[in-house]
Parts: structure tokens; sequence; C-alpha cells
């Protein structure tokens, strides 16, 4: 025993398992074990919305899909997206009713069971009278529920039919447009139309089978109630007094009412055998008859079925149709696309390769013209370049020709304004030699003329003749400096009384007496304090007297040299006595010349050199 | 050079002076000591004086005209 309830149990589980697992089960279950469906929702909770949320939602889904199908095709985009827009628009519309619709069916097929259920409920069920009437009242309402419902889904259907309708004739209207971006649109726009009414057939044809179960329901309840009213007419009419539901009653009855209850259900039974077995007769006749029947609603329902089928057959292949077509053709497009860029490849390298050859040529078309314009321009510029340099070197030859003339001439200039310079100092320290000449005192040599000749020596080193005479320059007068002229003179003038003193006495006559000789001729003779001296000497001239008197007058005159010369005639003592006059006086003459010589010259050379302005 | 002269005749009377002071006293004192005070010996001795200062005196204004002159041996 235990073993069978587990099996059973099992078998019982499983079957909701799979129940819950796939709907189809469920339902086929439902409709084949009576108060499965109660069971089921029991433990799985209603079954048939599922089917038609999914539905919905594959429904939605759809719509959710069509929009997003992007508008392509630029070139037409105004009528592809007014096309769009109403295909969207009245398949919008259409899911709408058509969930609509669907929701209503459902619902229509949940009143529908509803009322059977609770129609078979009501028949089978044995409950007390009270609960009866509610149910009954129940009843009623979950037929009017099921009215409503059914009226409900009818419009419904009704206005999900217009709008799937005026879909196709949107979808007509869009084929017939042609254009070539709007097929997968209308594609799509067709397979959800199909989905749509296979759905809504789906639904329409459960709600029918509901309504046929329905229909068997209600005959089989209307059967029911039927024998229940004769057979409560019959009771009724044997005992009046009874009550309806008489189920009920237990003990109110007599004997005469049991008996002729008890006789009124033997006729009853009786009669009952007796349509048994006529039905049981009947029965293959009429099984015959309610299957031809039958065998001929299946038919009519299996052709509209067929029919059905066939068309969402037709129509889902002729869907399968287009929607091959479009990706044929989209194929096709690729391909020729490719093809076409192929041949826009092949096209742009025999372009390019031409391009390449032209360019080639022009290139070399092109640079050859520049290299003969180069040329031109290059001959043309290293011409000009020449001309300009040789200008250049002309202007520089010029120039530099100028520059060396003019620096000649300044170096001469130069040279000459030195040899000026030169002269010019030269006859600077002559001067100054000369002036040397003239400082002294009386009595006094001059200063020495060391400096002075050391000056001119300097002032003309690379004059040999000046310098020959600056070093001919008596070195007395170097270092101890010369007599001047007028202390000569002064110093003869004294000197000139010993003289006479001493005229007799010479290298023979030079004894006492002689001297003594001489100082009385010196006193007694008189010769004249100056005398000119002749131009030439005779011998009487020679006299030391006359001679003193030339040098005198000379002498008195300037003639340093003349005087020179006479006193040189002296001799004897008076030639000893004037011998260091006469010295002094060569110094002088000597020293006078050179540097009168030494002036000369500088005069010469700086009249040489001064350039008359 | 002429005050050589001068020079010279200073130097020739002042030596002449001395010379004829100093006979004189040579001859004062020969003569008062070798010859009884005879005038011969002044007078000797100042002309002898007197005579060395001449000549001195001649000698040194020829001095000039001297020649002097030298045996060279022959070698």
């Amino acid at each position: 025993v235990a073993a069978g309830l587990l099996t059973v149990s099992s078998g019982i589980g499983g079957t909701i398992l799979y129940a819950k697992w796939d709907h189809k089960f469920r339902a086929a279950v439902e409709k084949n074990v009576p108060y499965s469906d109660l069971l089921f929702s029991l433990a799985l909770g209603p079954s048939s919305q599922e089917e038609a949320s999914v539905e919905a939602t594959h429904i939605i889904s759809a719509i959710g899909e069509v929009p997003s199908v992007p508008a392509p095709c630029d070139t037409e985009a105004a009528a592809v997206k007014a096309v769009s827009a109403s295909l969207e628009e009245s398949l919008a519309s259409s899911a709408k009713t058509t969930l609509q619709a669907i929701g209503a069916q459902e619902a229509a097929l949940q009143a529908i069971t509803q009322h059977t259920h609770k129609l078979k409920e009501a028949m089978e069920a044995e409950v007390p009278p009270q609960e009866k009437s509610a149910q009954w009242k129940d009843l009623e309402a979950a037929l009017a529920n099921r009215t409503c419902a059914m009226n409900d889904a009818s419009t419904a259907l009704l206005k999900a039919n217009e709008t799937l309708g005026s879909l196709k004739s949107v979808i007509d209207k869009s084929k017939g447009l042609n254009i070539a971006a709007v097929h997968p649109l209308v594609l799509a726009a067709e397979e959800n139309l199909h989905n749509m009414i296979v759905d809504l057939d789906k639904v329409v044809t459960k709600v029918q089978s509901a309504e046929s179960e329905a229909k068997i329901v209600s005959q089989y309840s209307e059967l029911v109630n039927e024998a229940k009213q004769q057979f409560q007419r019959e009771v009724s009419s044997l005992t009046p007094e009874i009550q309806a539901n008489w189920k009920g009653l237990t003990g109110k009855l007599s004997a005469d009412d049991l008996n002729a209850l008890i006789a009124h259900a033997h006729r009853r039974i009786d009669q009952l055998n007796r349509e048994l077995a006529e039905q049981r007769v009947r029965e293959q006749i009429h099984i015959d008859a309610a299957l031809e029947q039958q065998k001929l609603e299946d038919q009519k329902a299996l052709e509209k079925a067929v029919n059905t089928t066939l068309q969402h057959v037709k129509e889902e292949a002729r869907l399968e149709q287009e929607r091959k077509l479009g990706e044929l053709r989209e194929v096709m497009e690729a391909e020729m696309r490719t093809q076409l860029r192929r041949q826009a490849a092949a096209h742009t390298d025999h372009v390019q390769d031409v391009l390449k050859v032209q360019e080639h040529e022009l290139r070399a078309e092109a640079e050859q013209v520049l290299s003969s314009k180069m040329l031109e321009q290059e001959t043309r510029y290293r011409q000009l370049n020449q001309e300009q340099l040789d200008n250049f070197t002309l202007d520089m030859n010029t120039a530099y020709a100028r520059l060396k003339g003019m620096e000649e001439a300044i170096d001469s200039h130069v040279v000459a304004e030195e040899e000026a310079r030169k002269a010019h100092q030269l006859w600077l320290s002559v001067e100054a030699l000369n002036y040397t000449l003239k400082t002294t005192d009386s009595d006094l040599p001059t200063i020495p003329l060391k400096s002075a000749a050391e000056a001119v020596r300097d002032s003309c080193h690379d004059n040999d003749f000046a310098l020959a005479l600056a070093s001919a320059l008596p070195e007395e007068s170097l270092h101890r400096g010369v007599y001047s002229e007028a202390s000569l003179r002064a110093r003869f003038n004294s000197l000139r009384s010993l003289a006479r003193r001493v005229a007799l006495i010479d290298e023979s006559h030079n004894s006492l007496y002689q001297y003594f000789l001489s100082y009385l001729q010196a006193a007694l003779l008189f010769e004249d304090e100056q005398k000119a001296p002749p131009t030439q000497l005779s011998r009487e001239d020679l006299d030391p007297f006359k001679l003193l008197s030339y040098a005198s007058y000379c002498l008195e005159h300037g003639d340093l040299e003349l005087a020179a010369k006479l006193v040189n005639q002296l001799r004897g003592e008076t030639r000893r006595v004037v011998e260091d006059w006469l010295t002094e006086a060569r110094l002088t003459l000597e020293t006078r010349q050179v540097v009168s010589l030494l002036s000369a010259y500088a005069n010469a050379v700086g009249l040489g050199t001064t350039q008359a302005p | 050079m002429a005050e050589e002269h001068g020079r010279k005749w200073d130097r020739c009377l002042a030596d002449t002076a001395v010379k004829t002071v100093t006979g004189l006293g040579v001859g004062i004192v020969f003569s008062v000591l070798l010859f009884k005070r005879r005038t011969w010996p002044v007078a000797f001795g100042s002309g002898l004086g007197v005579g060395m200062g001449y000549t001195n005196c001649q000698n040194d204004f020829r001095l000039p005209y001297l020649i002097h002159g030298r045996m060279v041996k022959d070698q």
C-alpha cells in the first residue's frame, strides 16, 4: 500500500513539476484531466496568463524591434522616415489592440473556464441548498462575466482585426512605394503582423475550444438541469408538498410518500433502463451519427484550421521568401559593392598608372624647360657677375693707383717735410751755435760750444758735409769756448804796447842791452795808431810797428782775419808776445768760419726744402 | 803772454836786486872779514851780484830762443 501510495504521489509530483516546466503539457493535462487545473493552479499558480504574457512580451519586443530598425538610405530619408513612422504607428496601434484582444480573449477564456468549472461544480457537487443557491448565483455571475468577457473579446478581436487590416494596408502601401531601404522595415512589420495574427488566432482557437467545451458542459448542465427539473416535476407531481432540493430531506417523508417515491423511482429506473437499452441499441447509430457529425465538424474545423495554418504557412513562407530576398539582395548588394569597389580600385590603379606616366612626362618636360631656363639665367647671371667683377676690378685698380699715387705723394711730402724739418732743425741748431758765439762777456770766452755742436751733430747725422763741418770745430772752442772779437780787440790794444816794446828782440838779438834799445825805440818811435793796410804787402810793411798799426786798423774795422794775417807776419819776440792772441784769434776765426759755413749750408738746405706757397 | 814778459821782468829785477844785495853783503862781509874794509870786495860783490842778476835776466829772456841739441849716438 505504501509503495502504491508512494508511486502515485511521485507520479503526481512529477506531472506537476513537468507541468511547471512545460506549459503546453500543463494546458494539455488541464484540458484532458478535469480537476487538474485546480491542482495546478494550487501548486503552480495560474497558467494561461504566462503564455499570454509571453506572447505579449513577444509582441512588445516586436514593437520595440521595429522602431529600432534604423532609417537607411539618406537619399530617400524623408520618405523612408515617413514610411517607417507610419509603420511604427500602425504597428504600435495594432500591437496594442492585438494585446488588448489577446487579453480580452484570455479573460474570456478564463471566464469561460471559470464558468464551466463553476457549472461543473454546480452540477456535480453535493452541497446544501442555501449554498447551492449561492452557487447558482455565482454561476449566473460567472455566466454574465463570461458573456461580458466574450463580448469584450469579440469587440477587441474586431478592433484588432481592424488594426491588423490597416497595418496590412500600410505595409502594402509602403511596399507599393518600392523603396529599397524600406524593405527590411516592411519585412519586419510583416513578420510582426504575421506573429500577431498567429497569436490572435491561437488565442481565438483556444477561446473557441474553451467555448466548445463550455458548450458541452453547458449542454450537459442543461440536460442535467432538464433531467433534474423533470425529476423534480415528477417528484413534485407525485409528492406535491415536497420542496425542491429533495436531497436534503430525510425524516420528513411518510411511508406512502416513500412508497410512492420508491415506486416512482422503480418506474423511473425501469424507464431509464429501457431508455438505456434503447440508447445502447441506438448507441452505435448515435455514435456513428455523432461521429459523422463530429467528422464533419472536425473536417470543417480541420479545413478551417488547415486553411488558417496554410495561410499562416503561406504567410510565413512569403515572409521567409521576402526575408531571403532581402538577404539575397543585401548579399548581392554587398557583392556588387565589392565588385564595384574592386572595379574602382582597378580604375584607381589604372588612373594612378596613367597619372604616373603623365607625371613622368610632364616632369621631364618641365625639367627640360627648367634646365634651359636655368642655364640661360645662369649664363646671364655669370655675365652680369663678370661684368660687375670687371667693373669692380677696374674701379679697384683705379682706386688703388690713385691711392698709391696719393701715398707716394704723401710719402714724398713726408720726405720733403722731413727734409725740411731736418733742415729747419739744422738751421735752428746752427743758429743756436751762432748764438752761442755771441754769448760772451767781455774778456770771457763764450760758453763751451760743445752742447751746441752736439745739437748740430744730432740734427744732421745723415749729412756728411754738415757732419764734417760739425766735427771741424776746433777742440778748444768746444771745451773752452772762443773769445769774441771785441775782447780780442781790447786785448790786442793792450798787447800792442808790449809788442812795440820788444820789437827789436828776436832770436839773435835778445840780450838785455837789446831790450833796452827796443824799449828806447818804442819810447821814441811814433807811428799811426791805425793805418789802412795796402792790398799787397811790401817789405817795408813788414815792420812791426806798421804791422801793428795795420792790424789795429783792421781790428777797428772788424776784419779780424786780416788783422790775424797781419799779426801773423810779426817775427821774433813780438811774435812770441802776440802768439797767444794769435791762436785765440785763429780759434775764433776758425769757429766763425765753420759756423758761417754751417749756417750757409743750413740756409741753402732750408731754402732748398722750403716750398714756395 | 804779455803777463809773462811782465813777470819775467819782475823776476829779473827782483833776482838782480837780491843778487846785488847779496853780493854787496858778501862783499861787505868779505871786505870786512878778509879785505880789511876795502871797498873793492863790496864793489866786487855787488858787481858780481849785478852781473849774475843781469845774466840771469838775459838768460831768462833768451830762454825761448835757446836750442838744445842732443847727441844721438849711432847704434
